[in-house]
């Protein structure tokens, strides 16, 4: 048994539903207690979706658990089929139906029903959401396009349509973080290419559209987590090569321009990012020169957190102290991401841990899903969102994607607007005491009377679930009352950090006694 | 007149009299798929009532997301609730899972020393593969005594729809309360969680009656479980406790049947049949309540103006739809398209349904999408549902109120009767002031900026 209060991702059927709200007139029937219709309300109020998710559940109840829940399984799937008249059926148990065992796939084959049933077998008690998408995905793709599958050696047909390359879009869903606006982008960016975008799966794909996805030239990945063992089948199927990079953040977008048109067999056209990118110069500029060696701790989903921490370290300039997922599936990826930073990656899905991290790391920004949200408001850090699970504020209203090179121009904006301005970074330092700068002025763009928690200035390790023997959060022994009163005009965003490095010099050093002098050779040792 | 026949007081006079909705009212009973909550959402507002309890569900990842989706930017308020995360290995033997819980139990103990009382919650999966809950928290009980107490109840979904929990989780309090001494005074005991606010205007008005002792069950704090037994009058704030309510009257305890408190006829009739069991003078009643319920008509008038003669229609939730349903028809003048509640304890809901305008379409359980027809064919002015149907509805053109907030908003008593009326008016009201942007395109005059001496 694992103690959760939160949890990253849901459980594997939820998955499923993602996947199935995507496409378009696909139905699932999920055999699940009364209860997990819960569920529904993810897609209708965080994504703000104007119909119910296309999901019939068989809500049983405990007594009916005397034997007809099977009955009840068939006539929900009956009246699925007859009621929404789907082009085909997928059909699985939650973690409950899971355990009664009654064989959602062999009970809706009996039915003999005139469209094709998809079982789904997910593991609840060993597998989470992203899976549950990725391998629903997978047996959709499986057993529609399947079919059409040329016969082993036989070469691939020629394009109908004469010889403009075609590719298919992998791995948009409902409740995606930007997947709306990321396969707007992406198709944007693939149409000034000159290729075709064939399918765009499963986001509003049709179970004929999916039936037709080895008709493309090749397939590109936008979400490896989503995506991958679909793109894997269709090229041991169809021979199609698909895409590795995902272009998150001005250079992984000219890698993925240059990956595509290889496989597209065509030349990179010239004069893609003109008045598109305008990333690179707002980071050039001088007003940016402040941000150089922020230190941002990354967390989140595998893809989004190593295109984050290309993007941190090369284009923006920061310093990654911390990276990490919450994703098994991708802890290679992260983990080698990491090790080109020189630093050990964090791969766990208990936010405690990740908590823990934070407060020890002391960064001066946080990128993260919405529990790094607010773990980054009870430290008083800076925090930008990059990846789910996100709340209804980040399925905004607004075009804002992540890819390509208007997701750059986004990205600058939202990890840059949470900082403090440069100049006004500057003038605190300056004017330590100043009656309206002080530890407790937050950034002027939060407003008037915004304040900086209490937290930011002691670098204590908060916990949801405190430790029984937790010390009191007061300043640690071994510091002066005088060098205690100086390290408190030192800017609060760095406090945490000159805390920790002056203590690690005194200890290093053998000093039993900080004193002011300690904290300023401290400071000429470690330089800022 | 009130609904049992107990005296009527002078406040009460002039509103509509009950016509005569039998107790033997038709409901048409349907099974199909449920769109509810499980009785794990009752820990979201239990957890903030029992200051000192800690919620432990045993359940599976889906258990854990629930609550997650349902208590939304909770979880970081320092919750007192956590899922015991059912896996694989969990699953190959049941002696390893009680160990394992005795583990997860002593690690949660040391880390958050204040807990006094720990719930084990039941879910779905730990109910299906017949994990032995109670005697988990026996075992539990005697391992952690005196510190802390644990006991267990279900919130799984196959036994229990949304404030069912609350429900299973009062009654397993009950054995906990202590037994009257032969020399107790004759005392009240008001079950159900009731907003901090509301509970302490409820003791007030209480001790202006002259009714006492009174006592709320549950208690903000558990180490103050109030007595039982014979002299105990046993009073409902809430309509679905139905097994707490049963094990109060085998410990002794007098149920006073009234209407529930939402409203001020509600409220008057609720107030009265204590007022009765405690022998308290009609005058002094009057005088009591009745600057309270001129000033909660005042509240109402306006929103009466926004609501008569609008019709609304009930999706079951939390069996709180027979009071509101009287409340919106007899004091806000709505008609009552359909009122849909997930269970109807007839002899809990006696006093209400007699107070139903006639003819009432009452329905008890669910198949979601022949109910969906039922309203799409009656097209009501307002529907009131759950948060997966909410959205989906308002884009067919339907005005929707969500109900769950009647959960989460202090909505009982004569200073609430206002708030209540105003979360049914609200999205009335929003629809009428957007209806210039719900017509495409827009026709209607271009705002210009006036030049200069124009």
């Amino acid at each position: 048994m694992q103690l959760t209060l939160w949890t990253y991702e849901g459980p594997p059927h939820v998955g499923a539903m993602r996947v199935a709200t995507a496409l378009k007139d696909v139905h699932y029937v999920l055999h699940a207690p009364q209860g997990d219709t819960y569920a529904d309300l993810l897609f209708t109020m965080i994504e703000r979706r104007d119909r119910r998710p296309p999901v019939t559940y068989t809500t049983f109840q405990a007594r009916d658990l005397g034997g007809d829940t099977a009955e009840l399984f068939k006539e929900a799937a009956r009246d699925a089929v007859a009621r929404f008249k789907p082009a085909a059926l997928l059909v699985g148990a939650s973690c409950t139906g899971e355990l009664i065992q009654d064989d959602p796939g062999g009970l809706a084959r009996a039915l003999n029903l005139p469209i094709p049933v998809i079982p789904l077998e997910l593991p609840s008690y060993q597998k989470k959401e992203n899976w549950g998408a990725a391998e629903t995905f997978y047996q959709t793709v499986r057993a529609l396009a399947g079919p059409s599958a040329p016969q082993p050696g036989r070469p691939r047909p020629a394009p109908a349509d004469g010889p403009r390359p075609s590719c298919n879009i992998l791995g948009p869903t409902a409740l995606g973080f930007r997947h709306r606006d990321d396969v707007a982008e992406v198709v944007k960016l693939l149409g000034t290419l000159g290729i075709r975008v064939a399918v765009v799966a499963p986001m509003g794909a049709a179970a004929d559209d999916i039936a037709r996805l080895g008709e493309a030239d090749f397939n590109v990945v936008l979400y490896p987590e989503l995506a991958l063992s679909a793109a894997q089948w269709l090229k041991r199927t169809f021979g199609q090569p698909f895409t590795t990079v995902v272009p998150i953040g001005t250079g992984a977008t000219r890698d993925f321009i240059a990956e595509v048109c290889g496989l597209a067999g065509i030349p990179v056209p010239p004069g893609l990012e003109e008045g598109a990118a305008r990333a690179p110069w707002y980071s050039r500029s001088v007003d940016s020169t402040y941000l150089t060696g922020k230190r941002v701790f990354i967390f989140g989903d595998g893809t989004h957190a190593v295109a984050a921490a290309r993007i941190a370290t090369e284009e923006l300039g920061f310093e990654v102290v911390g990276l990490g997922t919450y994703s098994r599936e991708m802890a290679r990826e992260v983990r080698a991401a990491a090790g080109r930073l020189g630093i050990e990656a964090l791969i766990t899905d208990d936010y405690l841990e990740v908590e823990a991290k934070v407060a020890e790391l002391a960064p001066e920004l946080v990128l993260g899903t919405q529990m790094e949200r607010h773990i980054a408001k009870r430290l008083g850090v800076p925090c930008a969102v990059i990846s789910a699970p996100v709340h209804v504020q980040d399925f905004p209203a607004r075009y804002s994607p992540q890819m390509g090179f208007e997701g750059a121009n986004v990205i600058f904006d939202s990890w840059v607007h949470p900082l403090m301005m440069g100049l006004e970074e500057h003038l605190l330092g300056m004017f330590r005491e100043d009656f309206e700068f002080n530890d407790g002025a937050a950034p002027s763009h939060l407003g008037p009377g915004s304040k900086v928690p209490a937290a930011v200035a002691r670098a204590t390790v908060p916990a949801i679930i405190p430790a029984a023997n937790d010390p009191a959060p007061a300043g640690p022994s071994g510091w002066t009352l005088e060098a205690e009163r100086e390290l408190q005009k030192i800017p609060f965003f760095v406090r945490g950090k000159a805390r920790r490095n002056t203590e690690r010099f005194a200890q290093e050093r053998g000093v039993a006694l900080i004193t002011v002098e300690t904290l300023y050779d401290a400071k000429a040792h470690f330089g800022r | 007149m009130t609904a049992d026949g107990n005296f009527a007081p002078a406040a009460l006079q002039g509103s509509r009299p009950a016509e005569a909705c039998a107790p033997e009212l038709p409901v048409l009973v349907e099974r199909g798929q449920h769109e509810v909550f499980c009785g794990l959402t009752g820990i979201i507002w239990l957890h903030r009532k029992i200051q000192d309890a800690f919620f432990l569900v045993v359940g599976s990842r889906t258990c854990a997301h629930l609550i997650q989706s349902a208590a939304g930017v909770m979880i970081f308020a320092e919750p007192r609730f956590a899922t015991a995360i059912i896996e694989d290995r969990d699953l190959a033997g049941l002696a390893d899972m009680n160990d394992e819980l005795d583990k997860v139990v002593g690690r949660l103990l040391e880390r958050r020393p204040e807990i006094k009382l720990l719930f084990l919650v039941g879910s779905c999966p730990s109910e299906v593969i017949k994990l032995d809950l109670s005697r988990a928290a026996q075992r539990l009980s005697s391992l952690h005594a005196p510190r802390v107490r644990v006991l267990s109840y279900s919130g799984s979904g196959i036994e229990t729809t949304f404030t069912q929990g609350e429900d299973a989780c009062l009654a397993a309090l009950v054995p906990q309360m202590p037994a009257e001494t032969s020399a107790s005074p004759r005392s009240l005991l008001v079950v159900g969680c009731l907003a901090d606010v509301v509970e302490d205007q409820f003791r007030r008005l209480f001790a202006e009656l002259g009714v006492g002792p009174v006592h709320f069950l549950p208690p903000r704090s558990s180490g103050e479980l109030p007595p039982v037994g014979p002299q105990t009058h046993l009073l409902l704030a809430q309509p679905f406790l139905a097994e707490t309510a049963r094990l109060l009257e085998n410990r002794g305890a007098r149920r006073l049947a009234a209407p529930f408190p939402l409203g001020i006829e509600g409220t008057t009739a609720w107030l009265a049949v204590a007022a009765r069991a405690f022998g308290i003078d009609p005058l002094r009643f009057d005088a009591v309540t009745g600057p309270k319920i001129e000033r909660a008509r005042r509240a109402l008038q306006r929103y009466r103006k926004e609501l008569e003669g609008k019709s609304v229609f009930f999706f079951p939730d939390s069996q709180l739809e027979i009071p509101l349903a009287r409340l919106l028809a007899r004091e806000l003048g709505m008609e009552l398209a359909e009122v849909g509640t997930p269970y109807l304890h007839r002899r809990h809901m006696a006093p209400e349904l007699a107070l139903l305008p006639m003819g009432t379409f009452l329905s008890q359980g669910q198949h979601l999408d022949r109910q969906l027809d039922r309203c799409r064919a009656a097209r009501p002015d307002l529907v009131v549902c759950g948060l997966g149907l909410a959205n989906p509805l308002e884009a067919e053109g339907l005005t929707t109120k969500w109900s769950i907030e009647l959960l989460f908003s202090p909505v009982q008593g004569y200073e609430q009767a206002g708030d209540l009326a105003e979360l049914f008016a609200r999205p009335l009201r929003r629809r009428a002031k957007l209806a210039r942007l719900a017509e495409a395109p827009a026709r209607a005059e271009p705002v210009r900026i006036l030049a200069a001496g124009e």
